[in-house]
């Protein structure tokens, strides 16, 4: 099992943040990549979507199954990561590095509910 | 069951009828007979209390015989009605070798690619064809029906337009031409109005585009024949924003501009007319192309071509992923089960005519049709189809005078509500068949013409509606035009996949049961083959006597009151049952029952359908034994009470269990106001010991193509009729060409009244021939055959599900993942490995990730059900614990070291297969001994004779599914050396090829000599040294150590040693050294 980088704060949903001033880059943890298996197809939202804490900003499809995304935080999707929906693999060899979205967060203040590092490696454990 | 009658059909539906076999099997499961292993699979409650009223089976023979009777009572008339349906002549090349041929009807859908290559290849043409004529960039490897393809194109705009849908407070709208076929338009209602779309069937001419409407449907040739230029009205629509699809005729694009160029989203239409035969309804392969861009919403499968680990070009099914099994609420479609088979041959009829064949035939087609008009109008009538193709559309006769002597000439036209009359020619037509026509009028007119000839014929549609795009350009198309390069082709791909002609196809879930040749047989006769589906149902009185009689069947075998044969797969049979239970609750004014109650254990396709009829989806929780949580049950059907409208439920489960509290369950959804729907994927575990009724259900829909016999035909066709309590019965769907239904009736949900009425003669044959007595015992037998296979294998593989007396149903699930967890080892390398013997995949990763289900049916007789467990075992004793990650971290995944799987093992064990007995140790010592002689062997023997060609190890790819069964001798190459060195001596010496004339000798030989060993085999029990040694020299796999109970040991090898006769008192000479 690949180590959870402790820069990162993470959700229940297994995604992961890492923030950086007032925006974040999303994606999803290794965890979630195991259980998924081969990704084979990401959907993501166009720029200046506008999403919320715990609602579903996009789609992963492995060879096994259909996901939803969840966004840690709300905000406004600033940045896509069009390099990554070409090639949807590189989440499985490095999902902590593969970010999809980049969010510009609307409200710090939800920052509290994510988990730090410790936490999660608990609860997948 | 020891008095079976050769002739009667039950003793060869079943695959182990006779006493020994049978008592064998019991005392390996541990049960007293197989009426008390029943007791103890099948919950005392539930049981039926009387046989299943229906008369007992009957020989082959003798029912033949009696639906030759019944076939004489329909009326063939020569049927020029058009609507998507045409006379055509398939080749016999292709009905002799495809439509009539189990190694084409019989595999599964093509999910392991590795057996598959054949098929996948078959409708990577399919696809070819359909997107070159239509001019469009994707096709789906087939639908249902055409009007089922126009259902899903609706909801595919709905989807792709879902900004333009959820900018609208108001309905949506989704426009139709008037001028699409009846059944098109009647089909797209149903569809419609659960998903809250509006249809607005118009004038396309004339249609004023809202910001309402997200997508439009034309036809072109329409209902009518006339031929559209479809190229203002698109961009109209596009326009403002709106897409549109089109309803078009195969056939007539080979002349005519594809409607992919002049801007339509997507073409969809039937392929009936390329070799398929009517069926009177079916079954035919719908097509639906589109762009590219909407690939990822379109429903259904679409075939790919990838590359296997060694680079060489392979085909695969590419968007499989996005099927119902994962997406669940969120399919885009509940669609699986496709027409496979049909879409095979309407592309082999592609590939064995070519593009100039195929342009010849429509050229032919519209000449005749020309020559048609030109002598009709030379009577005085009138043609008013100004531009066509091959419909043409009179008037100014009167439409009873021809009818009257159309029907004394034994022709059938189609007679238009307004008076006018259609007439729709086809490939088979010639001009006897034209002159015909013509005196049916001269008789019903009273006047005659003289006879004009096509002396100045010219195309009837304007130059800039003439197709100038090449199609099928692909070499495939161009290659296989001589009888003996088609039949070669077809059996070339038929060689590289798997079907029940191949082995035992072991998948759980999909019931691969025998479908037998007498079953198969009258789907070609005339009779059933060649009726029109719009005929007027008087002629028909064969085809009604039979769809009677198997509605009285399926309703005494369900115990339902009433039965509709209209749906045409398992997926469409749960809308169908879902839209009846809508139109009760609806009737009844309970309009706000739209919640759908789902057990987590369901299969995908349940919450899809229930989206599909407007459901909202709430899913029940599962117990860990698998069952469902009765206590989250009653919690959410109290929630709930108001807004119920029913639960779906498998029984069997999908775990493969008898529930114990499947009656309380039904009786908690009633008190609540909902209605039961059971999912009858497992019916073949109830028939004749308990039915739908008896556990509560109100309606079920039938797999007829898992349970009644139907081939699997590579991925379809399949009929899901459903059957329904009364209170239900004026519910069942209707038509608006022909009548079926209730009083009440819920629209079409399929294009054909009776769908694809051909094959539900499979399905009734396989009823009466089997009987009462002969379906129960399938159904025991299945149990039985389930129950031995899990008592072989518990032992290696732990079962996840079982009653808590142990028992099973028809299937079962094995748990890979502890094995995964010690070795890293998991389900896709055991089920890839089971290839290499020679078997189908199971089913895996279904109805639980990480396990493998394992479905053995009546059908298989005990020795191949052996021949599964010894490879099973077998392929657990090759992974002695190591880790595969490490050979996955070098780069390399098994299967590219050996033939499939493989991992851990290393490529020389992975690239010979056979079972051994006896545990780990004994089995990988076994085999390394067998190799080394091997190699000794060989060599000896090339230096001795340099010219002798050695069969090489084992391929990876290429022609590799004629794979030899396991424990065969060929692949062993220490019993291939020692074969050489007899051949040396025998009559085969001089020539090249020995070994393989020798092993086609042998194949003939081969069944009658294992039939004698094995018979003086079961009475000896054996060491496993000793039955190694057995295997050895008598190519057997058969032969175990029986006796688990013993304690003693072997003195040499401490193996389980239990009264072995042989080790005592004769040594065997060719016993191993230990190594």
């Amino acid at each position: 099992m690949m180590a959870y980088p402790a820069g990162l704060k993470y959700t229940k949903d297994h995604e992961w943040l890492e923030l950086s001033g007032d925006q974040g880059k999303v994606g999803i943890t290794d965890f979630a990549q195991a259980q998924l298996g081969d990704v084979v197809y990401l959907e993501l939202p166009e720029v200046g979507t506008a999403v919320k804490a715990g609602e579903t900003f996009g789609n992963i499809e492995s060879v096994k199954a259909v996901s939803e995304l969840y966004a840690p935080v709300s905000g406004t999707i600033v940045e896509v990561n069009a390099a990554l929906k070409e090639k949807p693999e590189a989440i499985n060899s490095d999902p902590h590095s593969s970010w999809m979205v980049v969010i510009k967060l609307s409200d710090p203040g939800e920052l509290a509910q994510l988990l730090d590092v410790d936490h999660y490696a608990d609860l997948v454990k | 069951m020891s008095n079976f009658d050769l002739d009667v059909f039950q003793s060869r539906h079943l695959g182990s009828p006779d006493a020994a076999d049978t008592a064998r099997m019991l005392e390996e499961v541990g049960a007293s007979s197989l009426d008390a292993l029943m007791d103890e699979a099948v919950p005392a409650r539930i049981r039926l209390q009387a046989p299943l009223d229906l008369p007992n089976g009957m020989s082959e023979h003798a029912f033949l015989r009696d639906l030759r009777r019944i076939a004489s009572t329909n009326q063939l008339f020569r049927s020029y009605i058009g609507l998507g349906y045409y006379e055509c002549i398939t080749p016999s090349v292709i009905l002799r070798n495809v439509l009539e041929n189990p190694g084409w009807y019989t595999p599964y859908t093509p999910y392991q690619a590795e057996i598959a290559q054949g098929r996948l290849e078959a409708l990577l043409n399919y696809q070819t064809m359909v997107a070159d004529l239509t001019g469009m960039q994707v096709s789906t490897a087939s639908l249902l029906d055409e009007a089922t393809a126009a259902g899903e194109a609706m909801t595919l705009l709905h989807r792709v337009q879902s900004k333009r849908v959820d900018a609208v407070a108001e309905p949506v709208q989704f426009f139709v031409a008037n001028s699409c076929y009846p059944q098109t338009i009647d089909v797209l209602m149903a569809r419609a109005e659960p998903l809250g779309i509006e249809l607005v069937v118009g004038d396309m001419a004339t249609f004023d585009f809202t910001d309402r409407v997200f997508g439009a449907l034309v036809q072109s040739p329409d209902e009518a024949g006339l031929v559209h230029d479809l190229r203002p009205f698109i961009a109209r629509a596009n326009a403002a924003g709106v897409l549109v699809a089109v309803a078009t005729d195969l056939l007539s694009l080979a002349l005519l501009t594809p409607p992919g160029e002049m801007g339509a989203d997507i073409v969809l239409g039937n392929s009936q007319r390329f070799g398929v035969p009517m069926g009177y309804g079916g079954p035919h392969a719908a097509f639906f192309a589109t762009k590219e861009k909407h690939v990822r919403q379109v429903p259904g499968r679409i075939i790919g071509v990838s590359v296997d680990a060694h680079g060489h070009t392979a085909y695969r099914m590419s968007l499989q992923t996005r099927e119902q099994h994962i997406r669940r609420e969120k399919a885009t479609s509940n669609i699986c089960t496709a027409q496979a088979l049909l879409a095979n041959i309407a592309g082999l009829y592609a590939v064995y005519h070519g593009p100039k064949g195929i342009a010849a035939i429509a050229q032919r087609v519209h000449a005749l049709t020309a020559l048609l008009a030109q002598q009709l109008t030379a009577l005085g009538l009138r043609q008013v189809n100004s531009q066509y193709f091959d419909t043409i559309r009179i008037e100014g006769a009167d439409q009873a005078a021809v009818r009257r002597a159309a029907e004394a000439a034994q022709i059938n036209f189609r007679y238009r509500a307004d008076g006018g009359i259609n007439i729709a020619l086809d490939e088979a037509v010639d001009t006897s068949d034209v002159a015909r026509i013509v005196d049916v009028f001269e008789v019903a007119i009273g006047r005659r013409a003289e006879a004009p000839t096509l002396l100045a014929f010219d195309t009837s549609y304007p130059p800039n509606l003439a197709r100038s795009s090449a199609f099928l350009t692909h070499p495939v198309f161009d290659t296989h035009h001589s009888e003996t390069e088609m039949m070669r082709y077809i059996r070339g791909l038929e060689r590289k996949d798997i079907g029940l002609d191949t082995s035992m196809i072991p998948l759980g879930s999909c019931t691969m049961k025998l479908n037998a040749a007498s079953e198969m047989l009258p789907i070609t006769w005339p009779e059933f083959s060649k009726p029109h589906p719009f005929v007027p149902v008087d002629q028909m009185a064969g085809y009604q006597q039979i769809f009677r009689e198997l509605e009285a069947a399926l309703a005494a075998i369900t115990g339902f009151a009433a039965v509709s044969l209209q749906p045409n797969s398992g997926a469409q049979g749960e809308f169908a049952g879902l839209m009846v239970i809508r139109a009760y609750h609806h009737d009844r004014g309970d309009l706000h029952r739209d919640v759908v109650l789902i057990p987590a254990s369901a299969h995908g396709t349940n919450p899809a359908s229930a989206v599909m009829a407007g459901m909202k989806v709430v899913v029940v929780a599962s117990t860990k034994e698998g069952n469902i949580d009765v206590a989250d049950l009653r919690v959410k059907a109290g929630q709930y009470r108001d807004h119920l409208s029913c639960l779906m439920v498998t029984y069997p489960s999908t775990h493969g269990v008898f529930e114990e509290s499947i009656q309380d369950i039904c009786a908690i959804v009633h008190e609540h106001g909902g209605q039961v729907y059971m999912d009858g994927a497992n019916m073949n575990a109830q028939v004749g010991l308990t039915s739908p009724a008896t556990i509560g259900a109100d309606v079920c829909h039938l797999n007829l193509h898992k349970t009644f016999a139907i081939p699997h035909g590579g991925g379809g066709p399949g009929m899901g009729p459903i059957a329904v309590a009364a209170h239900l019965a004026p519910y069942l769907p209707g038509h608006s060409v022909v009548k079926t239904g209730g009083d009440k009736a819920i629209h079409a949900l399929s294009a054909a009244p009776w769908s694809s009425a051909s094959i539900l003669l499979i399905s009734y044959a396989y009823i009466r021939m089997l009987g009462a007595d002969g379906m129960t015992n399938a159904t025991r037998y299945a149990i039985l055959n389930a129950n031995y296979i899990k008592s072989r294998l518990e032992k290696h593989y732990p079962v996840l599900y079982a009653r808590e007396n142990g028992r099973v149903a028809h299937e079962m699930i094995f748990d890979l993942r502890p094995l995964k967890a010690a070795s890293g080892i998991d389900e896709t390398d055991v089920a890839k490995r089971l290839m290499d013997y020679g078997f189908h995949a199971p089913t895996v990763s279904f109805p639980v990730a990480g396990t493998l289900m394992i479905e053995p049916t009546e059908s298989e007789a005990r020795a191949e059900l052996d021949r599964f467990c010894d490879a099973m075992i077998a392929i657990r004793a090759e992974y002695p614990g190591r880790d595969r990650r490490q050979s996955r971290s070098e780069g390399q995944r098994p299967q590219a070291r050996a033939a499939h799987g493989g991992g851990g093992v290393g490529r020389r064990v992975a690239s010979f297969v056979l079972p051994a007995p006896g545990g780990v140790s004994a089995a990988v010592r076994a085999r390394t001994q067998v190799l080394a002689d091997c190699r000794s062997h060989r060599q000896s023997v090339r230096r001795q004779k340099p010219d002798l060609r050695l069969p090489a190890h084992r391929g990876i790819r290429g022609d590799r599914t004629g794979v030899v069964p396991v424990a065969d001798r060929a692949q062993c190459p220490a019993s291939a050396a020692r074969r050489v060195a007899r051949l040396k001596a025998g009559p085969y010496a001089e020539s090249k090829n020995a070994l393989t004339e020798y092993r086609e000798r042998r194949a003939s030989t081969r069944a009658a000599m294992l039939r004698r060993h094995r018979r003086a085999i079961l009475q000896r029990r054996s060491c496993v040294r000793c039955v190694q040694v057995l295997r050895q020299q008598q190519e057997c796999s058969c032969i175990v150590a029986t006796d688990r109970r013993s304690s003693a040991r072997c003195s040499d090898c401490s193996s389980p040693l239990v009264h072995c006769t042989r080790s005592s008192r004769q040594r065997s000479p060719a016993r191993p050294t230990r190594a």
